[in-house]
């Protein structure tokens, strides 16, 4: 397996710097917002996460429709790696919202539109992961989780879609609020800032996992290889 | 308004929550990939020695 190249490295210590700046504007540059006060810096990473756990489950499915086309096993790899970062993303952006959901609902979780989809899209890639397992020969898993992603990703725009459909709590950030949100908030200058950087930096720390999770793959096929090859 | 300290105990619980769950995602990373290099270390050596 080849070493890292340069651009990786860099990739990685662009990350850090990122993250530790992004870190910084939350709690030192964005004001404190007026009603929900501190619980509403979550906000910043939560909708960070939920966007590029969104963006990775449809990268997955544009490498599944290529791996139909073209029937090369590092499509497969590249789909694994997206939909196993997506998972971890959206689940960080689940599990945090429902905390901030807490004290500005008063409950951590409620079964209005948003947060089902949003429940569903989760456990629709969780059991593609678990299903995957299942299935030894490498051609039919595959081909099978080619499928099984594109079919999945129909999840992506229902969930992004809900809020904007559905008479729901959950508040929009682009776009008007439906008459039943609870938790909005009018953000100022230094809050979109803050909002816009951390979307830019959950971007670069997706890039840099996804490509360290598709290293990863390689070698995982390549010691298969090798398995195979000691078995003949 | 909520209480200062209601919401700085939910805003700390939340990034607690955040980084925890990125920071087990890296550990297990690397780990993953130290096994799978160490395997293929094995398997490279087997492969060299004669039958």
């Amino acid at each position: 397996m080849k070493p890292q190249p340069v651009t990786l490295k860099i990739l990685n210590v662009l990350s850090v710097l990122l993250f530790l700046t992004a870190l910084g504007m939350v709690f030192l540059y964005a004001p404190l917002e007026e009603t929900m006060n501190y619980v509403q810096k979550i906000f910043y990473f939560h909708i960070a996460n939920a966007w590029v756990g969104m963006l990775g489950f449809l990268a997955a499915a544009v490498s599944g429709v290529i791996y139909l086309v073209k029937h090369d096993q590092k499509w497969d790899i590249v789909e694994l790696a997206a939909v196993e970062i997506s998972v971890v993303f959206f689940l960080i952006a689940i599990l945090a919202g429902s905390i901030w959901a807490r004290p500005t609902w008063g409950a951590y979780w409620t079964w209005e539109p948003r947060l089902t989809t949003a429940a569903i899209l989760e456990m629709v890639f969780v059991a593609y992961l678990l299903l995957r397992q299942g299935i030894d020969d490498p051609d039919r898993r595959a081909r099978f989780s080619a499928v099984y992603t594109l079919i999945g990703s129909i999840s992506v725009p229902i969930t992004f879609m809900s809020i904007r459909l559905f008479r729901t709590i959950h508040p929009v950030v682009v776009g008007s609020n439906s008459s039943a949100s609870q938790g909005t908030f009018s953000m100022t200058s230094p809050m979109l800032i803050t909002m816009f950087f951390s979307l830019f930096t959950f971007s670069v720390i997706f890039v840099d996992l996804f490509w360290h999770r598709i290293r990863l793959g390689q070698l995982a096929q390549h010691v298969e290889q090798l398995k195979l090859e000691e078995h003949q | 308004m909520l209480d200062f300290a209601v919401s700085m105990k939910y805003m700390l619980a939340g990034y607690v929550v955040i980084l925890s769950i990125l920071a087990i995602y890296l550990v297990s990373l690397v780990v993953r990939w130290r096994n799978l290099k160490r395997d293929m270390e094995v398997l490279e050596e087997l492969q060299e020695k004669p039958t």
